[in-house]
Order: structure tokens, then sequence, then C-alpha cells
């Protein structure tokens, strides 16, 4: 033992510097625990494209298939459906789908689709991920009120889209619902995941 | 012999000194009513649900493909299994029953205030915790509304800018609610409720004798002691309050089991019928409600529509801050809240509303917090405030039951009356938010009754 008084000065460097490599140290630790809560990779390898056979879907009809364990939905539309689309658009937060993330380029236009008549939807509302009921019916049948188009509505909270899955003006949901990478196999064969340009 | 054995603990471990100091020597004020029955309720409920939830996870399973059917096999084949569940889920309706009176409390007598804000602090704490416990729960028997509910929480973590996708991600551990989530959720509603509630509760119980128990008037009781150096209005907690307790014990579980044994569903409040149908990932239930004790949060939650924005937060904030740069008097300090005020305005403009949804309903707990510190008030107790709290207290709850039960109800049908439940619930969200936003003056200005030396029956 030295016989010299301590150095605070010297004691508080060291005590900092301790502490600072501790820290690191713990922050290393825990690491490891923090990491092991993402997606695992079985969770990863899970999300493959789907195929779907839609030559028996007749127009007006909508089907539910399953795509990395969210319900998507494919919907034929009628050509009075396809009309309707035009007649809202000051209904609508963003009738050109100009929110680039909701869909891949090819689906940018008016019907949201490859084919204007085949809409491909993931049906999760973009606000709190409900799913939102199939209004697929013009007027009051579809409890709406007379003046709706047909479209869908989440009724966790109240908001609604068209049959393009656009979303109205002053609902909670931000966004139009987004459409997912597809494309069609043969004509009435569609993958669900994959486009031209490879996996999602 | 007794004695002697005693004494032997005693050197080892201080036995009696813990007993004196927290039970026959711990002095409580003798004016106590009604609405102090709910702390040691409280308690004694977490024991209720930490009992029942062991016995419980010595039959459940936390798979997808299990989880549903073995909550069944509980209620079918395991012996008793049915009353041990329903023992649970009426428990944790109960506790939440008990926790809002035991707050409630809070807000009559100023309970809150100092020198006990680290209670109230840590109280809150404890109710975030079992905010927490409740949801991670819920998830656990895989019904349609608990997969569903999970879905929809977990999603509010998405609408924070730039980390929010990555973090939900990292809550569930894959992409959507799956095995992954319900497996780490079982865990996580083990551990919350079991480790780190049990500590809550005793730093609780420590800050709180360390400054004694506040009373119905709102005085402290440690300013008049007699010659012995006790106080003259405080009696030991044992025996007098342990027995009112029990008292209070026997009268609570006369209800407990009245819902126990004869409506344990209580007609879909305490358990959901959606929650009856298995998980289904591609079916939403018709209306996604979270249980009762959740629903004014989510009732604020859903209020806030762009409209709202424009036509309540926005005229409402600027008013909150237009006051509050009037009343600061240092320049520093003013410049600080007109900048907090102006960025509030600012991104009330620019941001979603699915954003100022979510950061709502976090500020409507987070107000909670701050109470002692936003009332002004020279006096404790509702007892000796004047008209302005009352009306306040009045409002703020009727509010919180309104955004309750609307909460329960779909935005778009007339629960009440004359209008749609969401414009309802947008003036009851407003109301809910001036009670404690408008607090600082509201208590300043209100004029008090003279507090009276010692303590009134």
């Amino acid at each position: 033992m030295s016989e010299e008084a301590a150095d605070p000065g010297r004691r508080r460097f060291l005590t900092l510097a301790t502490t600072a490599v501790g820290a690191v140290g713990t922050v290393y630790a825990i690491t490891p625990f923090v990491k092991s809560m993402l997606p695992s990779a079985r969770a990863k390898a899970a999300g493959a494209p789907v195929e779907v056979d839609i030559s028996m879907l007749e127009p007006g009809q909508l089907l539910t298939v399953e795509w990395r364990g969210k319900p998507v939905w494919i919907l034929k539309r009628t050509p009075a459906m396809l009309e309707s689309l035009t007649k809202h658009d000051s209904l609508l937060a963003d009738p050109a789908s100009k929110v680039a993330d909701q869909q891949p380029a090819y689906a940018q236009n008016v019907a949201r689709s490859i084919k204007p008549d085949i809409l491909v939807l993931v049906g999760i509302c973009t606000h709190l991920g409900c799913s939102p009921d199939k209004r697929l019916d013009a007027g009051a049948v579809s409890g709406l009120g007379d003046d709706w188009p047909g479209g869908f509505f989440c009724p966790c909270h109240g908001s609604k889209f068209d049959l393009a899955g656009r979303v109205y003006k002053n609902v909670p949901a931000p966004t139009n619902l987004p459409v997912p990478p597809y494309m069609f196999a043969a004509d009435t064969r569609l993958v669900i995941g994959e486009d031209k340009k490879g996996a999602a | 012999m007794l004695t002697n054995l005693l004494a032997w603990i005693d050197e080892r471990f201080p036995l009696t000194k813990v007993w004196n100091e927290h039970l026959a020597e711990y002095y409580t004020p003798k004016n106590f009513n009604f609405w102090y029955f709910f702390g040691s309720l409280a308690m004694l409920v977490l024991v209720i649900q930490i009992l029942s939830g062991l016995f419980l996870a010595m039959h459940y399973k936390p798979d997808t493909g299990l989880a549903f059917a073995s909550v069944e096999y509980i209620m079918r084949d395991v012996e008793w299994g049915w009353l041990i569940r329903y023992m649970h889920s009426t428990g944790s309706s109960a506790f939440f029953i008990v926790v809002y009176l035991h707050m409630f409390r809070g807000l009559l007598y100023g309970s809150y205030r100092g020198p006990r804000e680290l209670i109230w602090l840590i109280g809150m704490v404890i109710f975030v915790a079992l905010m927490a416990t409740a949801f991670l729960g819920y998830l656990l028997p895989w019904g349609n509304m608990s997969y569903w509910g999970a879905q929809v929480i977990i999603s509010l973590f998405d609408a924070i800018p730039f980390v929010g996708p990555s973090l939900a991600e990292w809550l569930r551990g894959d992409f959507v609610v799956s095995d992954a989530t319900l497996n780490r959720f079982f865990a996580l509603h083990f551990f919350i409720p079991v480790i780190i509630l049990p500590a809550l509760v005793f730093v609780h119980i420590v800050a709180l004798h360390k400054v004694g128990s506040s009373n119905p008037d709102g005085i402290e009781i440690k300013k008049k002691k007699g010659p012995d150096g006790k106080p003259l209005d405080g009696i030991p907690f044992h025996p007098y309050f342990t027995v009112k307790d029990i008292a209070g014990v026997a009268v609570f579980l006369m209800f407990f089991s009245a819902v126990l044994f004869f409506a344990p569903e209580l007609g879909g409040w305490f358990l959901e019928p959606d929650n009856f149908v298995p998980a289904n990932i591609l079916q939403t239930p018709t209306e996604i409600v979270p249980l009762w004790y959740f629903t004014p949060f989510y009732s604020i939650l859903r209020a806030v529509t762009t409209d709202m924005m424009r036509f309540g937060l926005l005229p409402f904030m600027a008013v909150v801050g237009g006051l509050a740069i009037y009343s600061v008097r240092d320049m520093m300090m003013r410049a600080v809240v007109a900048g907090a005020t102006a960025a509030i305005l600012l991104g009330l403009f620019m941001m979603e509303a699915k954003i100022w949804g979510v950061i709502m309903m976090g500020l409507s707990i987070v107000l909670f917090f701050l109470l002692p510190w936003l009332d002004r008030s020279p006096v404790k107790s509702i007892r000796y405030r004047g008209w302005m709290y009352k009306t306040a207290l009045t409002l703020f709850s009727v509010s919180f039951v309104i955004l309750g039960y609307l909460g329960t109800k779909s935005p778009e049908a007339i629960s009440l009356f004359l209008m749609k439940n969401v414009y309802w619930v947008q003036i009851f969200t407003i109301v809910y938010f001036a009670f404690f936003l408008f607090m600082p003056w509201y208590t300043t200005l209100d004029k008090t009754k003279p507090v009276p030396e010692r303590v009134t029956p």
C-alpha cells in the first residue's frame, strides 16, 4: 500500500473509465437476448409466394387466400364496378395512388391492378391491421348509406375503402390498402408474392 | 420457549423490528373510510391471479395449434379447471375495478400530492405493468378476439415514425401475430406479474410507509404528535386496520364469488363471445373491442380523425398553449413553452391522424403521471376544495365512463342520442384532456375552504 494521499482526479477518472467499459460490456451482453426476439430463420423462410387458380372466379366474386399469414383478396370486378371507380375521386384521400409504397408501379393506375377487372389486395386495414368487411354491393344494402359505391369497411375504427382499395378522406386509415407484388403465370393462374422482378 | 426462539431470530433477522415498523407501530390515520379498502384488495387480487395462474400454467400449452384446445381442456376435462380458469378471468376484471377505485381515491383526497409524489409515480408504473400483463394474457386463449386484439395493439407501434415497423416485427417475432408471438407472450405474462409486479408493490409500500398514509382530510397526522411521540390522530395498523381490511376482503369476496359462480362471462363484459371462437387469420370479428378496462383509452385512439385534429385538437391545444405562454413569468421558460406549443400545432398540421391517435392515447395515460405537478391547489382533499375542482372531477369521471362505454360500440352507430358515437367520443376526449391540461389554472383559481388542524370523522 502506498503512503501517499489518494488522488481524487485519478480516482474519478478510473471510476468513470470502469463504468464506461462496463456499460459497453452490458450492451454487448444483452445484444443476443434482444436479437433472439427478431423473426427467426424459419419465420423468414415461411414467406414464399402463393399460386392461385382463378379460373372459377365469377365477376363480382371475391376469393381470400393466405400469403405470409395475411389475408389477400382477389376480386373480379364487374364492368359496373369498374365504371364506378372514376365517380367519387373527391371523396378519396389518394385517388391517383400517389403513395408509392402501397402498390407496385404496375398497379399505380385507376383500377390499381394489372388486368383492370382482377383486383389483388392485402386485406389488412392500413390503420391498425384489422381485416375490413367486404361491402361490395352499392347502395343501401351495404348498411353504409344510399350513396355507397361499393367497397370495404373496417369495423374496428370505421375506415372506408372503395372497390380499388383506395381510402376515403377523414377516416383513421392513412393510406390505400396495399397491393402485393403479383403476376399472372398464365391467364388464370395468379402468383402472389412474386412478380417479373423476382420474389418480394 | 417461543420468546427464546424469537430472540434467537431477532439476533439474526429484524423480524420484530419489521413487524413493529410496518404493522404494530405503523400509525395510520383513524379517519380512513370506504375508499381506503382498495389498496389491500388490490394485493389480494394479485395473489388470487398469481395462484390461479400458476395452476392454469400446469395445463395450458402456448402453441397456436394447441392453445385454444388446451383452454377448453382446462374448462371441461381438468378437475375443477373451470373454477380456476374463471377465477383467473374474473380476477383480471376485478383487478382493474379495484385499481381504478384505488386511483379514484387518490383523485378524491389528493393522495398523489407532496410528499407522496413517488408513491403515485410507482403506482402509475404498477398500473402500466398491469395493463401490459392483461394485454399479454388476453392473447393466450388464442381466440379470435385474442388474435385480432393483439394484431391491433402491436400495430400501434407501427405508427411510430422510422423505427415503428421494425419494432413491431421485433415484438411479434414474425411478420404477423404468430406462434412466436404467442410463445413470448406466455413467457412475459409469467415474468411481469410474478416477478416485476410484486417488486413494484413492495417499493410502493416502502415509499408509503416512509411518508405515512394520507387520509380523507388531506392533512399530515405526523404534524400533531402526543407527548409519547405518536401521532394523535393515528392508530396502529395492526390490529385496527388489519381487522378492517379483513371485513373489506369478506365483502369483496362475496361480490367476486357471485360473478365467479353465477355470471363468469358477465354478459360478454368479462369474457367476450368472439373469444370462444378460435383465432382465424382470415376473418376479423365484426367488432374488435378490447375488454372494458381498456376501452376508455381505446376510445381516445379511435377519436382522432382528420376533422377531430382540425376542429377539436388544434383549437384546444392552441388555447392550452396560449394560457401556458401567458402564465409563465420567466422569459426563458416562456420561449420554451411557446416553442413546444408551436411544435404541437405544427405536428397537428403535418402528421397523420393515425399517429396522433396513438400519441393521444399514450398521453391520456402519461398525464396521470404528471398529476402531482399539475395540481396547484393549497388543499389536498375534495372536502376543502371549491366548485371548480368538484365540477372538473365530476366531468372527468363522466367522460371516463362514457369513453369506456362507447369504446365497446361501433363508432358509426348511435348508442347515446342525437349523434354518432364517434362525435360523442371526440367531445369527451376533449373533456378528458381538459381535466388534466387546465388543472394548473382551475386549481389555482378555485376558492378553497380552511383545512382543520385535526382529522374529522
